[in-house]
């Protein structure tokens, strides 16, 4: 380990040059394999099976028969190159397997061998091989350097999605006993406590009450962070890293101010305090929906009108395009759908569900039912990375492309210098942070730092070109990749904020009084 | 008739039941596989009408292309559209009188086989010379390619270079869709475009090429962004509900 060098960054230009390729360049980056007390809460076996080959081949077949992307994709890809310098992992490492095309292969030639006919009896010809030791161990290591960030899938002319093949070979690995130490230790702990940290109700509110003392301290102004209020109007759920970690916690403070400044009835509940669902990471359909259904039990119960989520990349995703399906967290449930309906009865169909804060803080901005004084951030140069799974994976607002505009409209209205980073490095085209889908670990620091390089080489751009000092992100996997790899390219680590940073320290309080 | 009559003859029934026997399978299974979650790469559509718009896009002008590689789409585009034009052009031999938008095309269609080989030809330089693309390569992409390039050429020759007995083709191709077999006239080029085109037909519905009804079915361009606004929910995954719910 730690036997890399980072890489270097090029003056003056916004985008990196698409290297050579180097195969093998990192076949022995691998993630620590879970252990037993880590997969038997999940429902998978504790270790690798014995009969694993067998095993795996039939879990193939399972998921060919329930996803149709992967039956479609598996099959269509015609090897154009088109998505071949597309990964930020092989543009910071140049191995060819981080290629999304010859990622797939991994998969689609044990497929090809197993349940094609050309595969079945001219394997040579189409490149499909049996399933080894060799290539389950590549499927370990390779499946694991990739974020799941669905860059590839923008400029792949059948739309195919590296990010569901990936989930569904993490699915078969999980299924043979062989998953990821990092998601599954995860899992496990919401499925127990109900937040990634592992963190306890009574922790919890020790948390918020400190929370509170210290906005009191600054502002002089009683702003709640109130938890498990029956009767409140939303439910916010937030990543578990708002309560715990710098700089998300000044997010969480954001949300607050912005809730108090509006006069808003709001909780947050210690049941379901994640928003994260790193099931989707590891393709388990099963393990998404009993995480999602925290949401829709605290719902329940809470009585809650509305429900709200604080910024979070992937997050966002399983919430805007999974919860409703999961756990009828959502609007428009057929007339005998009695779970949905047991739910969406109770919201208020005025307001979209789940809302994503920041389109909540946009809409009270455009009532003005908050005020902002952008001068409070006039000692920052702002710019905005846009995240992976909100940018290509989601929406804001009712407008296609709202999720880009409307966070940066939150931006300017909280400051004064904002700078966006080159195009073709924002909005569809985003490059992800280097830390998400489950890679966000110390046992795969160098293909995180490596990663991180194109985001990086974009920043450095403006950087020197506008003095820009400030990274505004809504993700708790980028804020927290941000700060750790921002340092290996020499920019200082605190320059990463929650874009309700800036909007917390410019709302006016009490403006509503 | 003739041997080599009775063996085209055959090959292309043959031909003709496996591609078309192929797909309605394998396009049965695709439209018999759900999609459970809700995935369209945004910004998407949030409406039927604007996913008929992108996807028409997307196979029209290969939108998606477009935005990764300028020449990847040029050679691509190039070939497809040429291979559409040269596609229509041949329905002259199966079609009698000519219908009147075939006769109109002709001329495009005569010289598009020209931007078909160019196409097929960048596309394979690409496979070559791109060290990427170089690695991504099966022996199968490279014979795919050869067997196009093959039509292609075999097919030129035979409107520019030497001509064949067109009219005798034609009775036999009319023959075999109406059940008269017509004698096929042996010439050495003719015989090779109609072999490879059978083979073409044939490997269709197991090889790569089945992006073409693939692209209709992938859940990333043919969704509709409405996942807050409507549940949606797989037949195997609705059962999971009643289990858990309270």
């Amino acid at each position: 380990m730690a036997d890399y060098e980072t890489p270097k960054l090029l003056a003056d230009v916004p985008v990196v040059v698409v290297p050579n390729i180097k195969p093998g360049a990192m076949s022995h980056s691998s993630p620590y394999v879970a252990k037993p007390d880590h997969n038997i809460p999940l429902g998978f076996p504790g270790e690798l099976v014995e009969n694993w080959q067998e095993a795996a081949i039939a879990k193939m077949g399972d998921i060919l028969q329930k996803y149709r992307s992967i039956q479609v994709y598996l099959d269509s890809c015609v090897k154009c190159g088109a998505c071949t310098d597309k990964c930020h992992y092989f543009l910071g490492t140049a191995d060819p397997k981080n290629m999304p095309v010859a990622r797939q292969d991994l998969l689609r030639k044990v497929y090809r061998r197993y349940y094609t006919f050309a595969g079945k009896y001219f394997p040579k010809l189409v490149g499909a091989t049996d399933l080894t030791k060799e290539v389950l161990d590549d499927w370990y290591s390779y499946y694991h350097q990739c974020s799941e960030c669905r860059r590839c899938s923008v400029y792949c002319p059948y739309g195919i999605d590296t990010a569901e093949i990936s989930m569904a070979a993490r699915e078969i690995l999980d299924s043979i006993g062989y998953g990821q130490k990092y998601c599954n230790e995860i899992i496990a702990k919401v499925h127990k406590i109900g937040n990634n940290l592992g963190l306890p109700g009574p922790a919890l509110e020790a948390t918020l009450e400190d929370l509170e003392d210290d906005i009191k301290t600054e502002t002089g102004v009683d702003v709640k962070l109130p938890l498990n209020q029956e009767g409140a109007d939303i439910l916010l759920i937030t990543p578990s890293a708002d309560f715990f970690a710098e700089p998300h916690i000044d997010g969480l403070i954001g949300y607050a101010k912005v809730f108090h400044a509006a006069g808003l009835s709001w909780t947050m509940s210690s049941y379901a305090s994640e928003a994260a669902n790193f099931s989707m990471f590891i393709g388990s359909y099963d393990n998404m929906k009993k995480q999602a259904e925290r949401i829709r039990k605290a719902a329940l119960e809470l009585g809650v009108k509305r429900i709200m989520v604080g910024e979070c990349g992937h997050a966002w995703r399983a919430a805007y395009s999974f919860w409703n399906t999961l756990a009828g967290v959502g609007h428009g449930a057929a007339e005998d759908d009695k779970y949905a309906r047991m739910l969406q009865k109770q919201l208020d169909s005025s307001y979209p569900v789940p809302q994503h804060i920041c389109e909540s803080t946009y809409d009270l901005i455009q009532q003005g039912a908050i005020k902002l004084d952008k001068s409070a951030n006039d000692h920052r140069r702002v710019t905005f990375h846009d995240s992976c799974n909100v940018a290509r994976a989601s929406r804001m607002g009712n407008m296609p492309g709202g999720q880009f505009i409307i966070p940066r409209e939150v931006i300017k209205a909280a400051c004064n210098n904002f700078f966006d980073m080159a195009p073709e490095t924002i909005h569809e085209g985003t490059f992800c942070c280097g830390g998400g889908g489950g890679l966000l670990t110390d046992d795969l620091m160098e293909v995180r730092v490596k990663g991180a390089l194109p985001r990086m080489q974009a920043l450095k751009y403006v950087v020197d070109e506008h003095k820009v000092d400030t990274l505004a992100a809504i993700c708790a996997i980028c804020k927290t990749q941000f700060a750790k790899v921002l340092p290996y390219y020499d920019f200082p680590m605190h320059m990463i904020l929650s874009v309700h940073q800036l909007v917390g320290d410019a709302v006016i309080l009490g403006s509503n009084d | 008739m003739s041997f080599l009559t009775v063996t085209y003859a055959v090959l292309f029934y043959a031909a003709t039941a496996i591609l078309i026997g192929g797909l309605a399978y394998k396009i049965s299974v695709y439209a018999r596989t759900p999609a459970p979650l809700k995935i369209p790469t945004t910004p998407a559509p949030t409406t039927t009408s604007g996913v008929v718009m992108r996807m028409g896009r997307e196979v029209i002008f290969f939108e998606s292309l477009f935005k990764s590689s300028k020449w990847t789409w040029l050679f691509g585009w190039m070939f497809h559209i040429s291979l559409a034009l040269v596609l229509i052009r041949h329905l002259r031999y199966f079609t009698e009188p000519v219908w009147f938008w075939v006769s109109w095309l002709q001329p495009f269609g005569k010289y598009a086989g020209f931007f078909m080989v160019l196409g097929l030809l960048g596309l394979w330089s690409r496979r070559v010379l791109v060290d990427r693309v170089r690695y991504i390569s099966a022996p199968s992409d490279h014979l795919i390619l050869a067997l196009l390039v093959g039509i292609g050429i075999t097919g030129l020759s035979m409107k520019f270079v030497a001509h064949t007995d067109i009219v005798s083709l034609k009775a036999f191709i009319l023959g075999l869709m109406y059940f008269d077999w017509q004698p096929l006239p042996a010439d050495f080029n003719l015989l090779l475009h109609l072999l490879l085109v059978a083979v073409l037909m044939i490997i269709f519905p197991v090889s790569k090429l089945l992006h073409a009804p693939g692209v209709f079915f992938s859940p990333t361009r043919n969704q509709v962004d409405n996942p807050r606004e409507t549940r949606h929910l797989a037949p195997w995954a609705a059962p999971l509900d009643s289990s858990s719910a309270e």
